[in-house]
């Protein structure tokens, strides 16, 4: 009858033991490996956050073109479409993240990864891209061109 | 001199045992049959691997690994450092011909079954190594920060990116931010030059502890002759100095390669460029991107990308246990389902590679 009696307490005292070291190793693990982890995770940049770039003159422009704008640290293609409209959208690729291009003898906004084809408009013609270019708003005031983005 | 080398040996032979060492290499034997030419792909990889380590370590001496820097400093290596344009392009084919050999000393092992009880964990860590060299390739690709190498390595860490869950984290962790940038550059070539160097050195530690502790593996059909018939050849100095020969082979060859077909460095990069025409990845990876590009755009409910590197996970998995489910060839029993799936494999990736290279 004795035997249960003195087993209990050194049973519960073993586990608390086990749980105790258990979660101390635990937790020493987590205070080793956690700032590495988080070291590995690079801090977001402190941009200046860019709403608008002046892009150039409108008269200097000309029709049937495309050029590719810096927005920021942001690639942007700027195209002038035969009827005289300018468009701008992010010259990223939805696809794999290429930079695309403007292509007058396709009239075409292309990616030369994966032969990805847009309209003027930014829409998917052809090849991989699984959806629109994202558009950029363009302003025009006078002569210059002004493209900021849409929010 | 003679004495003054008996001298040097009893010395150390005193204090560490070396002629265990000795006696050891002097047991070990290779053995003899119509297909030992194979085992010289092993070697052949490590050699191809010294070289790297060597040039790579030279190429570290003028290597600045900077977005304003890198394009510039490999410029100058191949311009104004005296045999530099030899070293890089050394460097480069090399580590071509690295991947070559070790895809061949795989499919060799596959085709043998060396990989059957009990070698099943030098197949296992031979696999790591081969990923770990295809990873030395990727991150290497981009440290000369040029056009083609820019735009491939978005494309491939963007494909990573695809992936359910974990894609998004993984690629900026490979990134160094959500856009292929300087940040890019500085991580990858922390990887390629101490990363995977060491692990890659474990790695290879292990697998060739295991190739010294258990031998070399003996084809199914040579296991069973009688005792008398298996034909050996000495380890020391026969088999090393065969493989010292082809070794020397190896290096001509890449001279020849390294001279008269140079390593282009290209056009720098220019993140506010178009991607140019033909952007390829390195053709060891060719047959996976051909394979996502017959994929349809979208599959069930799911991305084609997301398929297909789920796919190509899955199938390198199945590849990387084939010990561990091939309980025919591990009994001893011919297993002919491995030479077709290997045959498989092998057509598959070399018609992949050849339709990607020219397309």
């Amino acid at each position: 009858m004795e035997h249960p009696m003195v087993d209990q307490p050194q049973q519960s005292k073993r586990d608390f033991l086990r749980y105790f070291l258990g979660g101390g190793v635990l937790a020493w693990l987590g205070a080793v490996f956690y700032p590495v982890f988080a070291y590995l995770k690079p801090p977001k940049q402190g941009d200046v956050e860019v709403t608008s770039v002046k892009a150039g003159k409108l008269s200097e422009i000309e029709k049937e073109s495309g050029t590719i704008v810096r927005f920021g640290n942001k690639p942007v293609i700027m195209v002038r479409t035969a009827e005289g409209e300018v468009h701008a959208f992010s010259a990223t690729c939805t696809h794999l993240d290429c930079t695309v291009q403007f292509r007058k003898d396709m009239g075409v906004i292309w990616c030369a990864c994966h032969n990805g084809k847009y309209d003027l408009n930014g829409r998917v013609v052809s090849g991989p891209p699984p959806r629109p270019l994202d558009e950029y708003r363009v302003i025009i005031q006078a002569d210059d061109v002004i493209i900021s983005s849409r929010t | 001199m003679k004495t003054l080398w008996n001298r040097t040996f009893a010395w150390i032979d005193e204090r560490v045992q070396l002629s265990d060492v000795m006696s050891f290499l002097g047991k070990k034997s290779v053995p003899v049959h119509r297909h030992s030419v194979w085992y010289y792909f092993g070697g052949v990889s490590l050699f191809l691997f010294i070289i790297q380590v060597v040039t790579g370590i030279l190429l570290l001496l003028y290597y600045k690994g900077s977005e304003e820097l890198a394009f510039e400093s490999i410029q100058f290596i191949m311009a104004k450092v005296e045999f530099g344009w030899l070293i890089r392009s050394i460097h480069s084919w090399a580590a071509n011909l690295f991947i070559l050999s070790a895809f061949i000393h795989m499919f060799s092992v596959l085709f043998e079954k060396a990989y059957r009880k009990p070698r099943e964990l030098t197949w296992l860590s031979g696999m790591i190594l081969l990923f770990l060299g295809m990873g030395f390739g990727f991150s290497g690709y981009l440290l000369p920060w040029n056009e083609v190498s820019f735009f491939a390595t978005k494309v491939g860490t963007d494909i990573a990116g695809v992936l359910p869950v974990v894609g998004e984290p993984l690629m900026v962790f490979l990134r160094g931010g959500e856009d292929v940038t300087g940040a890019t550059l500085s991580r990858f070539f922390g990887f390629h030059v101490a990363v995977l160097p060491g692990i890659f050195t474990v790695m290879l530690g292990l697998h060739l502890l295991l190739v010294q502790r258990q031998g070399m593996s003996k084809p199914l059909s040579y296991e069973q002759l009688p005792a008398t018939d298996q034909k050996t050849m000495p380890f020391f100095p026969n088999f090393m100095l065969r493989d010292l020969l082809l070794w020397l082979l190896v290096l001509n060859l890449l001279a020849i390669l390294a001279v008269f077909f140079p390593w282009e460095l290209g056009v720098k990069a220019d993140p506010f460029a178009p991607a140019p025409a033909g952007i390829k990845p390195e053709w060891y990876f060719m047959f996976m991107f051909q394979t996502l590009k017959y994929i349809p755009g979208e599959l069930w409910f799911l991305e084609g990308e997301v398929v297909g590197i789920l796919l190509f996970s899955l199938a390198g998995l199945v590849w990387m246990f084939i010990p561990l489910w091939d309980k025919k060839s591990a009994r001893g029993e011919e297993n002919r389902f491995i030479n077709y799936l290997g045959l498989f494999a092998l057509i598959y990736i070399i018609v992949l590679t050849t339709i990607g290279w020219f397309s």
